[in-house]
């Protein structure tokens, strides 16, 4: 396949379950090494998008390519080159990680000299030479979460898919995923991730698609969709909508996001905002906090609600 | 849809993985149930009934409980565990991440049913021989009709387990219809001597009789030509059950 033709290309994808449309229209490109996320709270079609790209959820409209291929085609040679990490580790709790492994290799239809090597190989590299012979219900979640990426890798996937790779995981274990996903992705691998973590989306992907209800909302870089959709600088503070229209009532109502008692200014110089309020404020120290924007303020201002909200 | 032979032996390969980790305790109660049924209804009720369609009580009930083993072995394979790996452990949803089919998973999993069936109904069997109730080498054709009982009983449970939406609904299956299959097939008693026209004429529509009569043949060592058409209905009956679960199977997948 030439260079920098997409991997991926969703073109108009919706999906309708039961009279609920649950991906609205999506269009989707990813090229050839690129690590794209798909960012957005549960219920916003992350899954689902997923699924029509392996093939497995067959849209109600749009079409699905993968590889230069039609998805609903050639569902088996499309996922011969991809892996999946399923949102829950679908493994088998009764049998050693090692038997998990040699199953799927089979599924795989690898030979099994093939995947014998592949099993040393990921063993070492996920960590998880101490746990490869007990059975999988005696694994940390960590590692049982290691071993369903080792799942997907075997087949040395061109695209890989991981859909919430690690929701659930302590931040430890969180980061040392990170920096095996990071590593993939740099060695020129072709990855898909959902997340509803914003430090994930951040950390390891090259472009974000801000996702809600079914919808594409934007999607660009995260420096980009920082720049375009919010200023600069944050500032928040605890103030009831009485305090908000006496300090901020000349301000644009645009700059301004609230989330229960807290109050997001989006602001270019915080300074001048934090002057503001001690001048308007006089009789309580309020407590401010000044910080650059990120993309969960991204996500505040194009979809007017917070990401972890229920996560 | 196409089927992939390397895709179903996969399926079929886990099963067996799983089942080679605990097969003596698997394999051991498959010889202790047909000792059980035999000693019971042959030294038992067998006393009071001198004889049966012209043989021994014992002889008469050996084949027909063989055909249950068969189908009891399909059932139990094709409903629990099935809908265990589909509902509870996503076996089949990871499964389908690798180049497997819904219909490869159907396959696999009918052709595991199958292989367990060999082994419950063969079991039996092999019981039956000790007992000395099964002459051979004439009775050895019933090992090709418990495969059959077993094509039967496996895609008709598994149609069932994907169809229905929960587990509580598998205890209708076995009492509503696997039993009456059970005691009006022709196991217990000839019931073309106790069951007038139109009750003949059900049991002749359900599926049991049909592996039980097979069974009877192959032990008397003479089929007729009614054989023709066990076989003709159970072909007919498990291709058409067999793609219903191919399209349940898809159904429930890829939605």
């Amino acid at each position: 396949m030439p260079v920098g033709r997409s991997v991926v290309e969703m073109h108009s994808v919706s999906k309708v379950f039961g009279g609920r449309l649950a991906v609205d229209q999506l269009g989707l490109q990813v090229q050839r090494g690129e690590c794209v996320g798909l960012l957005g709270p549960n219920g916003a079609g992350k899954t689902t998008s997923l699924r029509m790209i392996y093939g497995v959820t067959r849209p109600t409209a749009g079409s699905v390519r993968v590889f230069d291929t039609d998805v609903l085609e050639h569902p088996r040679e499309i996922r011969r080159r991809l892996g999946v990490t399923l949102q829950e580790n679908a493994v088998v709790e009764e049998i050693s990680a090692r038997d998990n492994l040699r199953i799927f290799a089979r599924c795989h239809g690898l030979r099994r000299y093939e995947a014998e090597a592949k099993i040393e190989t990921l063993t070492d590299w996920l960590q998880l030479r101490a746990s490869i012979e007990l059975p999988v219900r005696a694994l940390s979640g960590g590692a049982q979460r290691r071993l369903a990426i080792a799942l997907s890798l075997l087949n040395d996937p061109e695209l890989w898919i991981l859909d919430e790779p690690t929701t659930g995981l302590d931040p430890a274990v969180r980061r040392n995923l990170w920096a095996r996903i990071r590593e993939l992705r740099d060695g020129g691998r072709t990855i898909i991730l959902t997340t509803h973590y914003i430090e994930e989306a951040q950390r390891l992907c090259d472009r974000v698609v801000i996702m809600r209800n079914g919808r594409a909302v934007c999607s660009g870089t995260p420096r980009e969709l920082i720049a375009t959709h919010t200023a600069r600088e944050a500032l928040e503070l605890d103030c009831t909508p009485e305090d908000e229209e006496r300090i901020f009532h000349d301000w644009p109502s645009e700059s301004r996001l609230r989330a229960g008692s807290q109050l997001i200014v989006f602001v270019e110089d915080s300074a001048a905002a934090i002057a503001r309020v001690r001048e308007r404020d006089k009789v309580v120290e309020r407590e401010l906090i000044s910080r650059p924007t990120n993309l969960e303020d991204v996500f505040l201002a194009v979809t007017g609600t917070h990401l972890e909200d229920g996560a | 849809m196409s089927l992939s032979a390397s895709a179903i032996t996969a399926v079929w390969r886990r099963n067996v993985t799983m089942y080679a980790r605990t097969w003596q305790w698997n394999l051991l109660p498959n010889f202790f149930e047909p000792v059980f049924y035999l000693a019971a209804l042959g030294i038992g009720v067998g006393a009071y009934v001198s004889e049966m369609a012209g043989m021994s009580y014992v002889q008469f009930l050996a084949p027909g409980l063989v055909c249950v083993a068969a189908m009891n072995g399909a059932s139990y394979e094709v409903t629990y565990n099935v809908y265990v790996r589909l509902n509870m452990q996503r076996t089949y949803d990871v499964m389908l991440t690798a180049p497997i089919e819904p219909e490869d998973v159907v396959w696999g999993e009918l052709i595991w049913a199958m292989t367990r069936v060999l082994l419950y109904g063969g079991s039996f069997y092999i019981v039956t021989i000790l007992f000395g109730l099964a002459p051979l080498p004439e009775s050895i054709l019933v090992i090709p009709v418990i495969l059959l009982a077993g094509f039967l009983f496996a895609p008709l449970g598994l149609a069932f387990s994907l169809w229905i939406q929960s587990v509580d609904l598998f205890s209708f299956y076995f009492t509503l219809f696997l039993t009456p299959l059970f005691l009006f097939s022709d196991v217990f008693f000839p019931i073309a001597e106790r069951l007038s026209g139109f009750w003949l004429g059900i049991a002749e529509c359900l599926p049991l009789l049909h592996p039980v009569r097979l069974a009877r043949a192959s032990f008397a060592g003479s089929f007729g030509w009614i054989a023709l058409w066990d076989i003709a209905y159970i072909a007919l009956l498990s291709g058409l059950l067999a793609r219903i679960s191919m399209q349940l199977m898809r159904r429930r997948l890829t939605s």
